[in-house]
């Protein structure tokens, strides 16, 4: 069994299947940290503000820079959606909102 | 229908749909009366089954509607057979409404009001009476073959770490999209376990109109949440999701979202509960908590329920079987009893997502035959009615 499971080639971090431990060379990284099963490590170095790149998608971004072979998450990635406590008002897709939802009906 | 088509043994019901289960309902108008009905339904179990809720009175406008829609909805479900209402008698929610709902699906409908029976005493004894002559009734009905086509299907997370995304919800995925290949439908709701990942859900519209009602729900989630000045993060993730791996919403969005297959169509989005009409993949404006989800989706019209798991989680619904799968084999070990199926050789290699795709497929066609999910065994019944306002 692969240590690690890397989703789509765009992807800057593999999941763990087992869990890791420092000084593990895994492919062309080396785990710098103890890593959980099923956490995240980085495959490269992600720069402070970058995409987390998984499923070939963007899951958030790097608070910090992220050397490979790090562990990635909450401590170090921030989500972009659904953030109140910043008092962000804009929707994140440019879409107004309804003042109705758009699949109702009546009361029978 | 072709001998190699799959499908099942089901009930056909007067107005047409297809049912799994052949249930008698015993629906409480409101909470008042809601003790009553599981006593009630108790003493007919398992084909009589209630629907114990918080609601059914004090409520205004949209939550009005929702908890009489949801509740009419059960009682017109190709998985009921059969309808008693206990009322109360000076409720919001009218009984007849809920009885003429089941009527106008061909089914035998009957009232029990708590206040002109007499009290908790009589009406228990009146309404049981009456259950036990309508189950005597539906325990003579037939099963019959029916085609696939009849199947809407409801996918569902719950309890979700990194497996989640790995092997269960592709399995499911592979599930929905070989479903509705073959003329049936799929519903996903959930609508904050979507943030994230809408676009390539609205990537398969057919078009622009449909893309722009996904949006826009999932904007309005998305709004009402910041609205309340809050850090969405206190729920998505949850915190079991965090230790289990998932880091963002966007994260387990992505995830989540291969349970509404990879290629099918996104057919249409609904309201709460409402009816799905459409062939393909509907998406459902549900809230993320499973229980309240599940309820709605089967109140659009779903006949049953896969329902993936990396964590592990009990929840089952009181008219369809919810089919537990997960791709943990801790939890497939630690929570056997509550687990259907596991497909956790995913991830070690020694089963194909396709291998293990074609066995849920099976196991779904087999639980629409009448074999027992393990939610079902377990008596798993959970109903909740989503609801957006306060109680006035």
């Amino acid at each position: 069994m692969n240590p690690v499971i890397v989703i789509s080639e765009r992807d800057n971090v593999a999941t763990a299947l087992e869990a890791l431990a420092a000084g593990q060379v895994i492919g062309t990284f080396t785990v710098r940290e103890a890593i959980p099963r099923g956490h995240k490590v980085s495959m490269l170095t992600i720069p402070l503000g970058a995409s987390v790149i998984k499923y070939g998608n963007t899951i958030g971004v790097a608070t910090a820079e992220i050397p490979a072979g790090a562990h990635v998450h909450t401590h170090n990635v921030l989500s972009a959606r659904g953030r109140g406590d910043l008092s962000r008002t804009e929707p994140a897709v440019d879409e107004p909102r309804l003042a109705e939802p758009p699949a109702d009906r009546g009361n029978p | 229908m072709s001998a190699t088509r799959p499908g099942f043994q089901g009930y056909r019901r007067p107005d047409g749909r297809v049912g799994v289960r052949n249930h008698l309902l015993v629906v409480p108008t409101v909470i008042c009366s809601s003790v009553v009905a599981e006593r009630v339904a108790a003493a007919v179990a398992p084909i009589g089954t209630a629907l114990p809720h918080t609601a059914g009175c004090g409520q205004l406008g949209p939550d009005m509607h929702t908890t009489h829609d949801t509740l009419a909805a059960y009682c017109g479900h190709p998985n009921v057979g059969a309808v008693l209402v206990i009322a109360l008698g000076c409720e919001q929610v009218v009984a007849q409404h809920l009885a003429d709902a089941a009527r106008r699906a061909g089914k035998p409908a009957h009232i029990v009001a708590i206040q002109s029976e007499g009290g908790t005493v009589k009406a228990t004894a009146r309404a049981i009476e009456i259950a036990r002559t309508l189950v005597a009734e539906l325990e003579r009905t037939p099963r019959q073959p029916c085609d696939i086509s009849e199947l809407i299907l409801s996918v569902k997370c719950g309890g979700s770490d990194y497996t989640s995304g790995l092997a269960s919800n592709p399995a499911l995925g592979r599930v929905a999209d070989r479903l509705v290949d073959l003329g049936g439908a799929a519903v996903l709701g959930e609508i904050a376990e979507i943030m994230g990942a809408e676009h390539l859900l609205a990537a398969r519209a057919p078009n622009p109109e449909t893309a722009k009602r996904l949006i826009r729900v999932i904007n309005r989630v998305e709004t009402d949440a910041m609205a309340l000045g809050l850090d969405i993060r206190g729920t998505q993730p949850s915190p079991g999701n965090i230790r289990g791996g998932l880091t963002t919403i966007e994260e387990k969005s992505l995830g989540a979202t291969h349970k509404g297959g990879e290629r099918t169509p996104l057919a249409d989005v609904v309201g709460y509960s409402a009816p799905i009409t459409s062939k393909g993949l509907t998406v459902m404006d549900t809230p993320g908590l499973d229980v309240e989800s599940v309820t709605g989706m089967v109140g659009g019209g779903a006949q049953v329920v896969v329902f993936t798991t990396g964590l592990g989680t009990p929840t089952g619904n009181p008219i369809a079987p919810v089919i537990k799968i997960t791709g943990n084999a801790r939890t497939a070990e630690a929570m056997r009893d509550n687990i259907d199926l596991d497909v956790s050789g995913v991830l070690d290699d020694k089963e194909t997502l396709d291998a293990a795709a074609g066995r849920l497929f099976e196991e779904v066609l087999a639980v629409c035959s009448g074999r027992d999910a393990a939610a079902e065994r377990l008596g798993h019944r959970e109903f909740a009615i989503h609801r957006r306002n306060p109680t006035i």
